[in-house]
């Protein structure tokens, strides 16, 4: 187990402040079954270092993580922490030693105050009053202002990332892990972020930092370590590097560069949407105010902004998830459709592509022919007098595989079985191949390994040459950047007038994403603040 | 006068069963667990409470048997429910069914015997006030442990470290256990303390309400204890009101038949389930933001490791 080469450290050891590294990992592995989620991972942590953590989603990342706070057991390999081996009980354990970690996935409770959040993160040994003071005085300290009475579903965001953040430092960690901490947050916001980070490393503390965004880390960190499949690639100093060779240590090879097919021409209006204004359906959601937009046949139009400002709406509203009152505010082919089911929109020539795969997009135990009927039955053939017609259904299957090059065990799995990249693949092709007027995707690469995401690119490019209208919904800026022809930002329901992409900078998008306007006085404000 | 008081005095004790079982499904259910088998779990209570009371001759006896009863068949449902994250409806239901047979099974020799009733309080002078005397002073002890149990729990919910981690648990359990908590032990515990307050509620009826048992005597009163905890949107101080306004109605109902009102009986018994349909309708207009049941309630969780 021991016997693998150690890879080079990149820095060398006397220049490290610390005489030996924070914490270690030696052959750290992890077994799910027949499954290496982690295969003899060695990884130097030091102090004063913001170490980053690149890898492809499935590549080890997150087993890591979880092995090192104390969540899981490995089944071989070892932790030291200070040059001690430790086995960590649990979270509190990893805690008590000095290990902060901010999650992906919040950990926190909606209906808690934002005082009781931080409480339950932290050992209980003072009182809730000395804790809520010792609370606004981090808070303060670090610049990351929150009221501590509030309760969380009514923050946003960013403010929610601060929690994690707060209650992390309150514990005066030595060593701060953040999984994926950028990945919903403005630009702007992200900016901050460093500031806070470059903070923690000055006062001696270290910091792993799990991303797949490769400027980012090019940017803020001192040392990267490369996961893929599950195997340690490489340690390397990531500002020695391009994001394109990082890329390639990531992938294990190029990704195909995606294309604009020449000869895109712009026809007629597809999808028009006039003043759309629609109250929340749940608790937790937001009103959509005087949304209007016009997408014409061979456009792509990209819809920016933070998760939770109204895209979930609005796509619920363009599927007919949701009905509006008046029909006129959804027009799809030049037919007022406001007021229409799914499969009447689908009867026109809609299609939709939601964000969650598992559970909206497919039924997770059902079978892909099942799943290709379960959108295609309106307009696809796939009934025959009320009979599915199977063959059919299993048609549809066979050449989304082909085109869409899905890889699955064996013909016709259940929908679940499959790697996200690949049925992610599946929906999109299963969609594209109705041939749809309009295609409206939200999310279309999100958890997608980089060669299925240019996949998926590459399709939603031909789709718009054939001449369809697509609309985009994503978080990520650099993939509408990418095949996006206008971008638009929602901010709290609102949706911000399309800019053409070659005058969309990160920078307007993110003004707009934190919610100010481009106007220039407001602008100008806005940078004042 | 008198008939004032002394239906004041028959809501107090109706209203006593269903404010004990609803604080324990209070408790359960905030820690994100649904038992709906709280019916299942008095009769069996009702049952060994009344034997053991027979047997010793001691009512404190006959309650702690009870509320051992109650806890054990509650345990059944952590097995089953958290132990091997079985669907919690099936199981609570499964639960009732066992628990109406099984009492049934236990009481049959007790079916016709008598014990002495729970005493009730009485001291010189305050208890002889008019009106308030008996209705404050006059309890038996059941009364005055439901009123102090639901300010305990409100307390314990509310001011204390523990009940802040168990309303986290029902809140997100995969937050809860991200934080390093035991989220199964946690709710064990909670859907035990639900089992003994269930059955503590179930042994009160032989041994205080009526000094007898048969079979199929809680009639109902575990469901009411359900829809009290809906009722109350899952708070200890709008559990209180709920208890006795359904008692109330338990013991109107009794009162509209013998006074000849031409009201059907069965639409007074179905009342506290009207009233909870009606308030749910109202919460959720009410409503700014949040959510007002236990975030998690009645999802199963398992953790991985």
């Amino acid at each position: 187990m021991q016997a693998h080469q150690r890879m080079l450290d990149p820095t060398p050891n006397g220049l490290h402040s610390g005489e030996s590294p924070l914490l270690q990992t030696l052959g750290l592995t992890k077994r799910y079954g027949d499954f290496l989620a982690n295969d003899s991972i060695d990884i130097d942590i030091w102090p004063k270092e913001i170490h980053a953590l690149l890898g492809e989603n499935g590549a080890g990342k997150s087993t890591l993580v979880k092995a090192i706070y104390g969540l899981i057991q490995p089944s071989a390999g070892e932790i030291r922490w200070q040059g001690q081996p430790i086995v960590l009980s649990g979270p509190s354990e990893a805690r008590s030693r000095g290990i902060g970690m901010v999650f992906q996935h919040f950990s926190l409770f909606d209906n808690l105050t934002v005082a009781e959040n931080v409480a339950l993160g932290l050992d209980g040994k003072e009182s809730f009053k000395d804790m809520s003071a010792r609370l606004e005085q981090v808070s303060k300290t670090y610049g990351l202002p929150l009221d501590p009475r509030r309760e969380v579903w009514q923050l946003s965001v960013g403010e929610r990332q601060r929690i994690e953040i707060v209650r992390a430092l309150m514990q005066d960690p030595k060593f701060l892990i953040l999984d994926e901490p950028t990945a919903v947050l403005t630009p702007q916001e992200a900016d901050q972020l460093f500031i806070v980070l470059e903070r923690l490393k000055a006062e001696g503390r270290a910091v792993l930092y799990i991303s797949h965004k490769l400027e980012e880390v090019k940017r803020l960190c001192d040392t990267a370590t490369i996961l893929r499949g599950g195997k340690k690639v490489e340690t390397c100093n990531p500002r020695l590097e391009t994001a394109a060779s990082l890329a390639r240590m990531m992938v294990g090879g190029e990704i195909k560069e995606v294309k604009a097919p020449a000869g895109r021409k712009t026809t007629v209006p597809r999808l028009v949407v006039n003043d759309l204004s629609l109250a929340p359906g749940e608790a937790h959601g937001v009103r959509l105010e005087h949304i209007s937009f016009e997408l014409k046949g061979g456009e792509i139009l990209g819809i920016a902004g933070v998760a939770g400002n109204g895209q979930d709406e609005l796509f619920a509203a363009l599927s007919g998830e949701r009905l509006s009152k008046d029909p006129g505010t959804v027009v799809i082919e030049g037919i007022a459709a406001g007021h229409l089911s799914i499969t009447q929109r689908r009867k026109l020539g809609a299609a939709f592509v939601p964000e969650e795969r598992l559970g909206h997009g497919t039924a997770p135990r059902m079978k892909l022919s099942e799943n290709a009927l379960l959108t295609g039955h309106a307009a696809s053939g796939m009934v025959n007098h009320g009979f599915i017609d199977t063959a059919a259904t299993l048609k549809t299957v066979d050449r989304a595989t082909e085109t869409f090059d899905v890889r699955k065990a064996k013909r016709d799995p259940e929908a679940a079985s499959l790697s996200g990249g690949n049925l992610q693949k599946f929906i999109v092709g299963r969609e594209i191949l109705r041939n749809p007027a309009v295609l409206v995707v939200s999310q279309p690469t999100w958890g997608v390994d980089a060669g299925a995401a240019a996949v998926i690119r590459q399709a939603l490019l031909d789709l718009a040459t054939a001449g369809a209208a697509v609309l985009v919904t994503s978080q990520d800026l650099d993939e509408l950047a990418e095949i996006a022809d206008r971008i638009a930002v929602m901010f709290h329901g609102r949706l911000s007038a399309p800019l053409a992409t070659s005058e969309a900078t990160r920078e307007k998008l993110g003004l707009l994403m934190g919610g100010s306007s481009l106007e220039p006085k407001e602008a100008a404000h806005a940078i004042g603040a | 006068m008198e008939l004032i008081e002394a239906i004041i005095l028959a809501v107090l004790a109706a209203s006593t069963p269903l404010l004990i079982a609803a604080t324990g499904e209070l408790v359960t259910e905030r820690s994100g667990v649904l038992n709906l088998g709280v019916e299942g779990m008095m009769i069996v209570g009702a049952a060994c409470g009344f034997a053991g009371a027979w047997l010793t001759g001691s009512i404190l006896v006959g309650a702690f048997f009870g509320i051992v009863a109650g806890t054990l068949m509650s345990l059944v449902f952590a097995l089953m429910a958290l132990g091997l994250a079985v669907n919690q409806v099936a199981t609570g239901l499964a639960l009732t069914i066992l628990g109406i047979g099984l009492s049934g099974l236990i009481g049959a020799g007790f079916v016709g015997e008598r014990i002495t009733p729970a005493v009730h309080l009485y001291i010189p002078g305050l208890t002889d006030i008019p009106l308030i005397g008996r209705v404050l002073f006059g309890e038996d002890g059941f009364v005055y442990f439901s009123v102090a149990l639901i300010v305990g729990v409100w307390w314990f919910l509310y001011r204390t470290r523990a009940g802040l981690i168990l309303r986290a648990c029902g809140d997100n359990h995969v937050s809860a256990h991200a934080l390093g908590y035991p989220v199964l032990r946690i709710r064990t515990f909670a859907v035990m303390f639900g089992g003994a307050c269930a059955g503590l509620a179930g042994a009160y009826l032989p041994l205080a309400y009526t000094p007898f048992f048969i079979p199929g005597m809680t009639a109902g009163r575990g469901w009411i204890a359900l829809a009290l905890v809906v009722f109350a949107s899952w708070r200890p101080g709008r559990l209180v009101i709920g208890a006795y306004l359904f008692g109330a109605v338990t013991i109107l109902q009794l009162h509209a038949q013998g006074w000849g009102v031409g009201i059907p009986s069965q639409f007074m018994s179905a009342l506290p389930y009207l009233a909870t349909v009606i308030v749910l309708v109202l919460l959720s207009r009410a409503r700014t933001g949040g959510s007002t049941a236990p975030a998690a309630l009645g999802t199963v969780f398992v953790p991985d490791r």
